[in-house]
């Protein structure tokens, strides 16, 4: 029997033990808040040796990730991580990394982008580089943190896939924050990724290549598809490489997670912590007669819409949580996926957005029962005129 | 040279292939030829150190002429070129053309 290796670690320490397990040959590093303690706890263990990763200083985000994109174009299993603000930063890069398929894994701590200036979680950082070309893995809890980063070596390295990957989780509430969580050995980890065989490497001179060239109307589009291609690949690796996990630590991974929502008639679609609040919402309900369900999106990229439309067929009423605002657009990133999931299906269900937590406004028990509750009358009147709330809003259009 | 699909091509803009820009024509986007005359030149290959498209083609180190299918017309050559007067000019495309 499987001795688990249990661990009382905060999500960003969580994430640094995966760091070393995975031990990268290259992991650049530029603090920000609340990432730092992540990077941190790394650095600490190189200085150990722990770990002998080749660990480089540099002196911003933007170098942060162009460090990592030209370790990975050397072959070199490279790492970085970051939040908000840096995220902004390095975005010209961010997207260059997934252009050129390097399989980049860099944990993104959420946190609400400036300004004004705010440390606290939301999710306007990864959502707004979710068009990047990165595969995006939301994190409920530490466990979940520490299991995707170490599954995302995996996906971002598959053949089919080459693309990078975001492993995200809620700035302060889950990096901050002492969780009990299972760890896996050393050599387990190590055993798991495997080593990486990059196809093509710019320091090859036996087999030269020419990496970033000028791309223009005749290629560029093509290269676009092909990205295209990759991601459409990586709904199939990611449940594979979850299922495999599963078997290595006993914690099997998915797309999505549908907590209680085969028979659920009210369904809260949400991504991050607030997922572990919702699951206790959703037991007291039930156990006072009302049909509540969750669905928890892991993947939002890829987004699997023809397996979410499904799993939310049940539902009278949705209920979608968003923890970042898309300025101008009819709902938040998550609110505008799920109906256009829907679209087609032939099937009427109404749904309200709740704008939610912005820049770590809390998200409390009762913020989630009244979701729950607005989404009665939907049932049974369909989508309302004011379909977009915001929930924890003090002033007029708060509930 | 017949474009080819996206599914047959190396991933992210790779070029698997070394050397092959010689196989791309920039010469057709010249606007100003130059034009070497032999007997006025020195043979001091200034040009030939300052082309950027290695368009000076020599041999046994004295130039022997332009390869125009590469020379994009930038005229660096010209303006190196110590020689009075210059023993590259450089003259309008479209001029030549209707010589």
């Amino acid at each position: 029997m499987r001795v688990a290796r249990r661990l009382i670690l905060t999500g960003n320490d969580a994430t640094a033990e995966a760091m070393r397990q995975i031990a990268p040959d290259v992991v650049t590093c530029f603090p920000i808040t609340p990432q730092t303690e992540l990077m941190h706890k790394f650095a600490e263990h190189v200085a150990d040796g722990d770990v002998d990763t080749e660990l480089v200083l540099v002196e911003s985000e933007h170098s942060a990730m162009s460090a990592a994109v030209g370790a990975a174009a050397a072959g070199a299993r490279a790492m970085t991580a970051t939040a908000a603000n840096g995220l902004a930063l390095m975005w010209e890069i961010v997207y260059i990394a997934a252009s050129y398929r390097l399989p980049i894994v860099m944990p993104v701590v959420n946190r609400a982008l400036s300004g004004p200036i705010n440390i606290h979680c939301d999710h306007s950082d990864t959502m707004g580089c979710r068009d990047t070309g990165w595969i995006q893995l939301y994190s409920e809890n530490a466990q979940e943190a520490y299991d995707n980063t170490i599954q995302a070596l995996r996906i971002a390295e598959h053949p089919d896939v080459l693309l990078p990957v975001m492993v995200t989780f809620d700035g302060f509430i889950l990096s901050h924050t002492a969780e009990i969580l299972e760890g896996l050995e050393d050599a387990e980890v190590k055993d798991w990724i495997g080593t990486y065989e990059a196809k093509y490497s710019i320091l090859n001179t036996d087999d030269p290549v020419t990496m970033g060239p000028l791309d223009l109307q005749d290629y560029y589009f093509e290269h676009k598809r092909q990205q295209v291609e990759g991601m459409r690949h990586a709904p199939a690796v990611i449940r594979d490489i979850g299922r495999a996990y599963g078997e290595l630590s006993g914690r099997s991974y998915d797309l999505f997670e549908a907590y209680r929502l085969e028979d659920a008639e009210f369904a809260v679609v949400a991504l991050g912590s607030t997922c572990g609040t919702t699951k206790v919402v959703v037991d007291e309900l039930r156990e006072q007669g009302t049909k509540a369900g969750l669905l928890k999106i892991r993947s939002f990229r890829p987004f699997p819409e023809a397996e979410i439309a499904e799993a939310l067929g049940n539902a009278k009423a949705i209920g979608v949580l968003d923890r970042s605002i898309s300025f101008g657009a009819p709902g938040g990133p998550v609110h505008k996926e799920i109906k256009a999931a829907l679209y087609g299906t032939g099937r009427e269900i109404g749904i309200v957005n709740y704008i939610y937590g912005l820049g770590g406004r809390d998200m409390s028990v009762n913020d989630i029962k009244t979701a729950f509750a607005g989404l009665e009358k939907v049932a049974r009147e369909g989508t309302p005129d004011d379909n977009i709330r915001f929930l924890g809003l003090r002033g007029e259009g708060g509930v | 040279m017949k474009e080819r699909g996206w599914t047959e091509i190396p991933p992210g803009g790779i070029i698997e292939e070394a050397g092959n820009a010689v196989a791309y024509e920039t010469g057709s986007w010249r606007t100003y030829r130059p034009v070497w005359d032999s007997e006025t030149c020195i043979h001091c290959l200034r040009c030939w150190v300052a082309c950027p498209d290695s368009s000076i083609e020599i041999a046994d180190g004295k130039v022997t002429g332009i390869d125009y299918d590469h020379c994009k017309g930038c005229g660096i050559c010209s303006f190196e070129c110590p020689v009075d007067p210059k023993a590259i000019q450089m003259k309008l495309e479209t001029d030549i053309a209707k010589e």
